[in-house]
């Protein structure tokens, strides 16, 4: 199985990744042996076999509903590329 | 001293032979005497120093634990306030942690002394320590080849003697194929067993904390430390924790081992597996039987793998857009322009390619067909584990097809490389924990043993492994220009 060169940027632009125009064909050599890493899954039948997602098979934890923390805005922010008065800037997105 | 064990070093403390100021010296010196290997990216020496000071006064009152004083190292994955904390990544090389890991903290209270952070394979991506973005590490016993990885600063720094045990982190085999190419001892708990708070996301229903040593005592000193109950991990596993000390005599009379016979088909290399035969035969004589086992699933444990890690990548690593920390691009024409060349910029190769494997798997048409088939055959790998495992007390067999292979080997065939986790893989999918153990040399280099168990079994395999090393001497060796 293959991986175009469409697919990939596909793929790069539902991740938000940018990759150089010059890598893409490599990406889809190396994703197309991937997957056909991938379809040998399909020599096995898996029908009424339940997913696994976790090894415990654990349910999520409940806590009491109370405060734990407090945020340390900024502890938090001296850490951020570019902060304002409180927030984060990111260039303007609403004319 | 810088060759002694956890538990000679902290005999040493306390009958006066040394303290840990000169301890940490002594390591901060060998540390910068072998640079060159690359096994650190950060050394926090002006710290070492103020920790050694207060352990040293903690060890004058008494109150002392044993690791208290102890120079150890964090792998760079586990945040570390107020130090930077890169998981190998450009996309974290400003990244100062705002907070502690569990583990760290947990450290930290026992009074260890942390020399600095440990290189690592970017995002713990790799089994080569080459997608670093701080250059690979070269392994001590032949620096023209790999340490492993993701751990592979970790096993190195413990080879070399440049830190007296390290922790790693596991997704699929960065704890123990990296301890087995640098014949040291390494060991992945359970799934749950060590918190994962502040230990940066790869795939977060395999990724598990352990402890990287000298030998097998040292592993269960470390991990009684690491192992516990967290509030702050949703995942983490609320059972007591036992004195992984205390079976560590036990005698393995009737031990009863099973040799997964998918483990030692074509493959493994003839030297690797001989080398093994004759661990396995020094088992018979400490009391063991041996059987076959069948793990009919295990050759499917690699394609499973390969959707659900990066599928679970693709969307820990969505954090990463270069907004609240880390790496941001320069002049971003637009907050998509911002995310696309911030993450872009920011993230190595290898990464990339994980991201959008997982982004495909999980993307509208596919879903089905990878992500929740793969989901179904490690269901399939799980009950064959605790199917064996029911029928003896532990199996083993190899950690890597070969001895380390040389830097630059492999690099180019990403597909080569993840074939060769195919002995490690299986054990993260299903959660069970899983040990190296040094077991000789083939071609001069250092070979492992796994040793895997079931669910919380860690202090049985501990004992196993302890037994052995009573009997054998490898785990004592040390790589030439290191001693």
């Amino acid at each position: 199985m293959s991986l175009t060169v469409s697919e990939v940027k596909d793929c790069a632009h539902l991740a938000r990744l940018g990759i150089e125009e010059r890598d893409i064909g490599s990406y889809a050599k190396d994703l197309s042996g991937m997957l056909d890493l991938m379809t040998q899954m399909n020599d096995l039948d898996t029908d009424g076999v339940e997913p696994m997602a976790h090894p415990m098979d654990q349910v999520q934890r409940l806590r009491a509903d109370v405060v734990t923390e407090q945020v340390d805005r900024e502890k938090f922010q001296a850490i951020a590329p570019q902060v304002e008065a409180g927030l984060y800037l990111v260039p303007k997105v609403i004319e | 001293m810088y060759n002694k064990t956890i538990a000679e070093l902290a005999r040493g403390l306390r009958s006066g032979e040394f303290s840990s100021v000169d301890l940490t010296l002594a390591f901060l010196d060998r540390i910068k005497q072998h640079h060159s290997l690359n096994a650190y990216i950060t050394v926090t020496e002006e710290q070492a120093l103020q920790s050694a000071k207060a352990a040293d006064l903690r060890l004058a009152t008494g109150n002392a634990e044993l690791l208290t004083g102890i120079p150890m190292a964090q792998k760079d994955i586990f945040c570390t306030e107020g130090i930077k904390t890169s998981c190998g990544s450009k996309m974290l090389d400003n990244f100062i942690a705002p907070y502690n890991a569990t583990v760290v903290d947990k450290f930290n209270s026992a009074g260890a002394v942390m020399l600095g952070k440990l290189n690592m394979d970017e995002f713990a991506m790799g089994s080569s320590n080459e997608t670093s973005y701080y250059g690979a590490v070269k392994n001590p016993w032949d620096t023209h080849t790999v340490p492993g990885g993701s751990s592979g600063g970790s096993a190195a720094a413990v080879a070399a003697r440049l830190a007296a045990c390290a922790t790693g982190t596991d997704t699929g085999g960065s704890i123990r194929q990296p301890a087995a190419l640098c014949g040291i001892t390494g060991l992945k708990p359970t799934y749950g067993r060590v918190s994962r708070y502040g230990m940066i996301a790869y795939a977060s229903s395999l990724d598990q904390g352990g402890p990287m040593t000298r030998n097998a005592e040292d592993a269960a000193i470390m991990l009684q430390t690491m192992a516990g109950f967290d509030d702050k991990d949703s995942t983490s596993v609320d059972l007591p924790v036992p004195d992984y000390r205390a079976g560590l005599s036990n005698s393995l009379e009737g031990l009863k081992i099973g040799l997964p016979k998918e483990f030692f088909g074509e493959g493994l290399n003839s030297d690797v597996a001989a080398t093994l035969e004759a661990a396995i035969n020094e088992y018979r004589k400490l009391g063991a039987t041996v059987t076959e086992v069948s793990m009919p699933s295990l050759k499917l444990a690699i394609p499973a793998y390969y959707v659900i890690a990066p599928a679970e990548c693709s969307a820990n690593l969505s954090r990463f857009d270069g907004v609240r920390f880390g790496y941001r691009c320069e002049n971003p024409a637009d907050l998509a322009d911002l995310y696309t060349r911030s993450r872009g910029e920011g993230f190595g190769k290898e990464v990339k390619r994980r991201i959008l494997m997982g982004t495909y798997a999980l993307s509208a048409g596919y879903y089905d067909a990878y992500y929740i088939k793969a989901q179904k055959i490690r269901r399939l790998i799980s009950e064959d584990f605790k199917r064996a495992l029911s029928e003896v007390d532990v199996m083993m067999g190899p950690v890597t097809p070969s001895t380390a292979f040389g830097i630059g080997e492999k690099i180019d065939n990403p597909i080569e490389m993840y074939l060769s986790d195919i002995y490690t893989i299986a054990i993260n999918l299903a959660g069970v924990p899983a040990m190296s153990v040094p077991a000789g040399f083939a071609q001069g280099l250092p070979v492992g043993l796994q040793i895997i168990g079931n669910y919380f079994a860690e202090d049985r395999l501990l004992n196993i492994a302890h037994q052995y090393q009573q009997v054998t001497d490898w785990h004592t060796q040390t790589p030439k220009g290191f001693e």
